[in-house]
């Protein structure tokens, strides 16, 4: 009997029986795609250089995952995609101009040391691009701030070095800043196309931006960090950001300069590593905005988004089970149990 | 004006086209049925009959045992041929009366009683217990308990359900397009029983011409309202009907009745109408059979007890290879192991899904902590959490995080970018642990 013979090939699953067409992979994937304007830009901007950096960090991340899963037998997880997001968030937090050790230290560093000692994807605490960049940045201090002169062209091969917006600002102040830009105006459209000594791929705020709108587009990003996060670094930056005199600071200079747009959209929103619960996330995103400009205002370095992405990680596991989901129905239950007492 | 609704929730494609215009039409009558004494939620009934009797339709042929129990009856006329233990589509083996059909279509005496609603509320519910009548939406529990409440507890609202949240499923859809006057008869049954002046009909958004035509059936009952609700899964489970068409909250682990609400299936009200007006005990209910892999997608009017091989042939039989065949929807619904299961008074609809179309978790990935779930649980649970807990054997643990809550409704498995099979670890750890 027809039936019969198909009754032996019937599939017994537990409910549900459909499923989203979302994967982890397509998740990682499209994000390493919204990164790709901000990238092309830093290699307009820092030449062929950037481009080195960047591939260097991607591939030796995906090896490292590679030779470290085989190694130990485990199954091997690179075409989910998470790898190479790493790779290439880090290559971005690099300055052009580092030796090749850099970034294949970084890498191995991010995703050997944080994330697969910890149990690989999904059990990381840290951020492993963010680790990797602060293990240079303190291994490395002189090499990860040497920052190249943005020229827009691949013929010079010697490029020229200078400070950072942030750098002049921590050190000459903002006049001085807004001297070396002409005028205000002017900086602020080089902060917004990316005409700036940084990071490979912090500068540019448009091509950053671009891609944080396709992310929320797409559902993968929501609102609560980049807001609570930009929100306030902007608020405190107007209150505290100019010497001698409360709110009278420049937000804007604040928000489109060092790695902020880069870590409010692309890297304080990394899913394992920041809370799980909407509400929770406000508070993580406030709390990485406060500790930037903390860092900024009143710290060592010029720059403090990555320590507080990462001092904030410390905290996710924490704020989630602060602001645990109220389950449907107990609002009225405990009022129920006042009102009995 | 935005349509009610409650937090959270999913959009999984509906995928109705395929059976929603498809009136309902009757089956083959069936050469023998199978008729498991458990078809409910409550205790087993108790044989009313032996091999070789003969029985008419509607006979008894299983007595409730208590309160919490329900008669099951023939739902054809002929002879006992066998009586023994047989499976039902979620593996269960159940005592069950196996009738072979004569064909005659007998009933056993039934008295039309016009002025039904001239009956006192303990007469009707004592019609609606005999008759059998259960939830038809799925879970099958006895409509005459939920018709009980306790004095402590007084009801002043019945809601029919007519979300069908279920994606494909267009069993109750059909009855509100075709019999929406006794869709409404039969609520007034139920308002009648329970003493209640305020009657509602929800329906998902995505039903309109069921909305209009229910709203034109409850012309001229002041009492009664048809609700449209915003289309998103489970629009249609309990808690979330009620918050979405009276705004009320079930307490967590209470029931409707801690709210005053009765809530009753869209089937169940035509079957206690019947019960009402003509006494017929439940013995046939509509039948949704659809999905890719069945060759012609039907709406069936099928007689309790028939084959589920017997419903496949009558629609044309399997298009491609069948890879998966479910009880009831893609959400919630059972995978079944063989086609010889009987459909019984819980049974929505029977699925055929393709390879393609089934998903089946091979293996799947770790909680990447997306929140993805957290987002849409209609129960504001934390399934990413209790998933990860159960898989660590933390049973006890995971009731921090209010795991009988939890009515395993798949939203959050259906999103799960990781594929996690989150409802079924969630079933692991309430079998592991006690409330």
């Amino acid at each position: 009997m027809e039936t019969l013979k198909k009754e032996h090939q019937l599939i017994v699953s537990v409910s549900p029986h459909v499923k989203s067409e979302e994967t982890t992979g397509r998740i990682m994937w499209s994000v390493t795609a919204s990164l790709l304007p901000a990238a092309l830009m830093g290699t307009y901007f820092f030449g062929p250089r950037a481009i080195f950096t960047v591939a260097l960090c991607i591939i030796t991340a995906v090896l490292s995952e590679y030779v470290y899963q085989k190694g130990l037998g485990k199954k091997i997880t690179v075409s989910d995609g998470s790898a190479v997001l790493t790779g290439l968030l880090l290559g971005m937090n690099l300055p052009a101009s580092v030796p090749f050790y850099i970034p294949v230290i970084g890498s191995m560093v991010a995703v050997v040391i944080t994330k697969q000692l910890f149990g690989g994807l999904g059990f990381n605490v840290f951020n492993p691009a963010l680790i990797g960049r602060a293990f240079l940045l303190i291994s490395f201090p002189k090499l990860m701030t040497i920052w190249t002169k943005p020229e827009a062209a691949f013929v010079k091969m010697d490029a020229l070095t200078t400070a950072t917006p942030l750098g002049i600002l921590k050190e000459e102040g903002a006049a001085k800043l807004i001297e070396l830009f002409g005028d205000k105006l002017n900086l602020y459209t080089q902060l917004f196309v990316g005409h700036r000594a940084g990071s490979i791929g912090e500068t540019s705020a448009i091509a950053l931006l671009i891609g944080a709108a396709f992310l929320f587009y797409r559902g993968y990003i929501s609102w609560h960090i980049p807001v609570s996060f930009l929100g306030t670094v902007a608020a405190m930056a107007w209150i505290f950001g100019a010497k001698g005199s409360l709110f009278a600071g420049d937000p804007l200079i604040h928000l489109m300069s060092g790695g902020m747009l880069l870590g409010a959209f692309f890297m304080a929103t990394d899913y394992v590593t920041c809370p799980s619960v909407k509400k929770g996330q406000l508070l993580f995103g406030a709390g990485c905005g406060f500790l930037t400009m903390l860092i900024r205002l009143k710290g060592g370095y010029p720059e403090g988004v990555m320590f507080a992405i990462l001092i904030m990680n410390c905290f996710s596991p924490l704020i989630d089970r602060g602001f645990k989901t109220k389950v449907f129905g107990a609002k009225k239950e405990t009022k129920a149990k006042e009102a009995g007492k | 004006m935005a349509l009610a609704t409650f937090q959270g929730g999913i959009h999984p494609p509906d995928k109705k086209e395929l059976s929603k215009a498809k009136a309902i039409s009757s089956t083959k009558p069936p050469k023998r049925v199978v008729i498991p004494l458990v078809q409910h939620i409550g205790a087993p009934c108790k044989l009313s009959v032996s091999i070789g009797q003969e029985v008419k339709k509607g006979e008894v042929v299983g007595a409730p045992e208590g309160f919490v129990s329900a008669p099951v009856h023939s739902s054809v006329s002929g002879k006992v041929v066998a009586i023994g233990d047989f499976p039902l589509s979620t593996g269960r083996m159940v005592t069950s009366v196996v009738i072979e059909n004569d064909g005659k279509e007998e009933w056993t005496a039934l008295k039309d009683n016009p002025d039904y609603l001239a009956l006192s509320p303990d007469e009707l519910k004592g019609k609606v217990k005999d008759a059998g009548v259960v939830g038809m939406g799925g879970a099958a529990f006895p409509a005459h308990v939920k018709l009980s409440p306790p004095k402590e507890k007084p009801v002043d609202v019945v809601i029919l359900n007519g979300a069908e949240c279920e994606p494909y499923l267009t069993a109750d859809y059909r009855l509100m397009v075709e019999r929406p006057a006794d869709v409404v008869a039969g609520l007034k049954v139920l308002m009648k029983i329970v003493n209640v002046t305020k009657g509602f009909i929800g329906i998902e958004s995505n039903k309109p011409d069921a909305v209009e035509a229910m709203q034109k059936a409850a012309t001229g009952e002041p009492n009664i309202k048809v609700c449209a609700l915003e289309v998103k899964y489970p629009q249609g489970a309990e808690k979330m009907l009620i918050k979405a068409t009276v705004d009320r909250e079930v307490p967590a682990r209470g029931l409707p009745m801690d709210v005053g609400v009765v809530v009753q299936n869209i089937g169940t009200a035509i079957a206690v109408y019947e019960a009402a007006r003509y006494g017929r005990p439940l013995v046939e209910r509509v039948v949704t059979v659809t999905g890719e892999g069945i060759k012609e997608p039907k709406n069936l009017l099928v007689k309790v007890g028939t084959q589920v091989s017997d419903l496949i042939e009558e629609c044309g039989g399997f298009k491609s290879e069948a890879a998966k065949i479910i009880s009831g929807g893609p959400m919630m619904g059972f995978a079944m192991f063989s086609l010889d299961v009987p459909v019984t008074k819980g049974t929505s609809g029977i699925l055929v899904l393709p390879e393609e179309e089934a998903a089946h978790t091979e293996g799947f990935g770790p909680c990447i902590r997306c929140g993805r779930c957290i987002d849409i649980c209609p129960m504001g649970l934390m399934p990413s959490m209790l998933s990860v807990l159960s898989e660590r054997g933390f049973y006890e643990e995971s009731k921090e995080y209010n795991l009988f809550d939890c009515f395993e409704c798949g939203s959050c498995t259906y999103v799960c970018p990781s594929k996690r099979p989150i409802v079924q670890l969630v079933r692991l750890a309430k079998s592991m642990t006690k409330p």
